[in-house]
């Protein structure tokens, strides 16, 4: 399934159902471990990307994730894009904020993702939409 | 859709979770069990993890919302077999699995679950006030 794939390109999967949403975990996984990711950090990247996709789809409505592996010269890692043209996230402290929701999760999602990468960026607005990047580098 | 399948061995249920599961799979799964425990009179569920290689948010809350479903119905849930990488990042992701019993594996799920059940007909035959007039 993510067998061959050019690691050197980023890899797009676009965000329309919740079978993408595994789609994007798996893809994650492949780009961790080609970047010589530990276990623990496969799989806090897997975990982070999962949650974010998902929010990628259920507040989004749906948009797309662009894996790519970087490298700074002295590490390797993995970096994520997620990104939707809904509707934006009107308070974003608030969304930070572990256990705050404004739809019916458990409030982790956007904060205990952040915990879990080492760089987290996020950029939105009404007009634009959400984008979200995380990188998680090699130790 | 895929389904997870439920094995009856007697008084458990049990669920080895083998598959990468999508969120309506893991719904699926919680209202499956409830029946299945229903019907069966199932005392205990173990939930087998030991395949999975994350468990985010979402399959944190069904463990949960299974847990509690089974307690209503009277059956104790044990979760076994998380690998050490997800319990790592369960807790830096900041889930706590409320009310969650587990277990290392299988074998442990099953004595811990048996354990529950003696415990509780211990209980029950203490309150029995004909089981207090036969040992004076």
């Amino acid at each position: 399934m993510t067998a061959g794939i050019d690691l050197g390109q980023p890899q797009a999967q676009s965000v329309r159902s919740d079978e993408d949403v595994v789609r994007v975990r798996q893809l994650v996984r492949a780009v961790a471990v080609a970047s010589k990711l530990s276990l623990v950090d496969q799989t806090k990247v897997v975990t982070a990307a999962s949650e974010l996709a998902r929010n990628t789809l259920v507040y989004g409505g749906g948009g797309s994730v662009e894996v790519t592996v970087v490298d700074n010269g002295r590490r390797k890692g993995v970096q994520i894009v997620f990104a939707d043209s809904g509707p934006g996230i009107a308070d974003l402290d608030l969304a930070m904020t572990d256990g705050y929701t404004s739809g019916g999760g458990l409030g982790l999602g956007l904060s205990g993702s952040r915990r879990l990468v080492d760089e987290f960026q996020i950029e939105t607005s009404a007009e634009t939409g959400t984008r979200i990047t995380v990188t998680k580098w090699s130790r | 859709m895929e389904r997870v399948p439920i094995l009856k061995i007697g008084d458990i249920l049990l669920v080895s979770i083998q598959l990468d599961m999508s969120d309506q799979t893991a719904v699926q799964l919680q209202e499956d069990l409830a029946e299945r425990i229903v019907a069966t009179g199932c005392h205990g569920v173990i939930i087998d993890i030991t395949a999975l290689d994350i468990v985010d948010s979402f399959v944190g809350r069904m463990l949960s919302t299974i847990a509690s479903i089974s307690k209503v119905l009277d059956a104790e849930t044990v979760v076994v077999g998380m690998r050490p990488a997800v319990a790592i990042t369960l807790v830096e992701l900041g889930l706590s699995l409320n009310g969650i019993r587990t277990a290392l594996n299988v074998e442990r799920g099953m004595e811990l679950i048996a354990a529950a059940h003696a415990d509780e007909l211990d209980y029950q035959l203490d309150d029995d006030p004909d089981a207090e007039t036969a040992s004076p």
